[in-house]
């Protein structure tokens, strides 16, 4: 990165290994589990495939405006981002160390097709106690972030971890979801998705629409900086697991439904959301989008 | 040993002249399509010349000429000893893995005192 601040470069385009480096304060991060202890899929090389040192992921702790953390990234050029069984072993078991350190929040830099389908049952383990072990965090009223602005997006498995988080921080140039695109061209078909149709694929998945439906806490432009500033915002601020909690958010699901489920398209549910200029959405950067969507409150955001 | 299906690995063996000294061990590179990840390490027991060795897995079987050629002109820029070039490659082109061996040198040498 030749950039004068490096914090003004892309996340989209920066390596797993950069963003975790340029999200802590400098010089602070350490590894846990880093390339050299080469603990390392042991599925991928029976496959043929080769394997990387650190399986796609990095754990480890750090500080964040001085309070201490705990960060993975996951990195989208290696499976896709992949939950294979020693990736997922590396998040539980950096979630079950913030059990015992209790720091200012868990950090996910999540950028994943889902699970890493070479490991097959492993991975789809491995994405459950992925989920389990970020619950129990929460419930320990510690803090979980996630942080989508990855060009692969954060889909399958990692879709669901995602929302199981306290609060999901998001570019516009990620996406997140369950089932990606060409999933559901592919069962539903070309009629229902098309998968080559990139606007269609980010004004669905986007983290526009995501901001603007609330599965997305907090939008930013794809700048390391922008992450690190939201998430120094987000810092200690958890938010109880309770039953009233699920309820509400299954209310608000049932209600999606009933107010959207006929929508064609995207813009269709921004005008119902009282966008009058619904179409122009699509050209508005961050700032722009939060101020529509909380007139008041815009400054107050990073 | 017996390779799996698909995948190459392929050693080579080095005499270096510069020294290359404690570091801590760099990573460059991710296994991507078309790219690879280089891992410096320090190698203990290298001798008293001091051993350059170089391990490659690889998913582009039947290229060990090229590799060893790529791997003698890294050796010629940079007679380093003392250090283990680890390399999990997803079809690099050579001059790909001539960049990230360089770029894995510069960063090693940028984190030494």
């Amino acid at each position: 990165m030749s950039l004068a601040n490096p914090l003004q470069a892309s996340f989209a385009e920066s390596t797993a290994r950069e963003r975790v480096l340029q999200l802590l304060d400098a010089g602070s991060f350490t590894e846990i589990l880093g390339p050299s202890a080469r603990v390392m899929s042991p599925h991928l090389s029976q496959l043929g495939v080769p394997s990387s040192f650190d399986d796609g992921v990095i754990v480890g702790e750090g500080r964040l405006g001085d309070q201490a953390v705990l960060v993975a990234a996951q990195e989208g050029e290696f499976m896709g981002g992949g939950v294979g069984e020693v990736h997922g072993a590396k998040l539980v078991g950096l979630f079950q160390r913030a059990l015992r350190q209790r720091p200012a929040a868990v950090l996910v830099l999540a950028e994943s097709g889902g699970v890493r389908l070479h490991e097959a049952n492993a991975g789809l383990i491995a994405v459950s106690e992925v989920m389990r072990a970020l619950l129990a965090t929460r419930a320990a009223g510690i803090p979980t972030l996630m942080l989508i602005g990855g060009a692969n997006g954060c889909f399958g498995g990692m879709g669901l971890v995602a929302r199981c988080a306290d609060h999901v921080v998001m570019s516009d140039a990620a996406r997140l979801s369950m089932s990606g695109p060409e999933v559901i061209e592919s069962s539903h078909g070309v009629e229902e998705f098309d998968a080559k149709d990139r606007a269609l694929v980010w004004r669905t998945t986007g983290g526009k629409h995501r901001y603007l439906m609330g599965d997305c806490d907090v939008l930013v432009d794809d700048q390391l900086g922008a992450f690190r500033a939201a998430a120094l915002q987000l810092l200690g601020q958890a938010r109880p697991l309770t039953l009233e909690a699920l309820e509400h958010e299954h209310a608000l699901l049932a209600g999606r439904l009933a107010d959207h489920g006929d929508a064609a398209d995207a813009v269709d549910i921004w005008r119902r959301l009282g966008i009058a200029d619904a179409p122009s959405v699509v050209n508005l950067d961050a700032a722009e989008l939060r101020l529509l969507k909380h007139p008041a409150q815009e400054g107050a955001q990073p | 040993m017996s390779i799996p299906h698909g995948l190459e690995t392929l050693h080579f063996s080095f005499t270096g002249t510069q020294p290359a000294g404690r570091f801590a061990p760099v990573l460059v590179g991710v296994v991507g399509s078309g790219n690879l990840e280089v891992m410096i390490e320090p190698l203990a027991d290298s001798g008293a010349a001091g051993e350059c060795r170089l391990e490659v897995s690889t998913s582009a079987r039947g290229f060990a000429p090229i590799w060893r050629a790529v791997a003698e002109d890294f050796h010629a820029r940079h007679p380093l000893g003392g250090v283990l070039i680890s390399i999990n490659d997803m079809g690099a082109t050579p001059a790909v893995v001539n960049l990230r061996l360089d770029q894995a040198v510069a960063q090693m040498r940028s984190a030494q005192p």
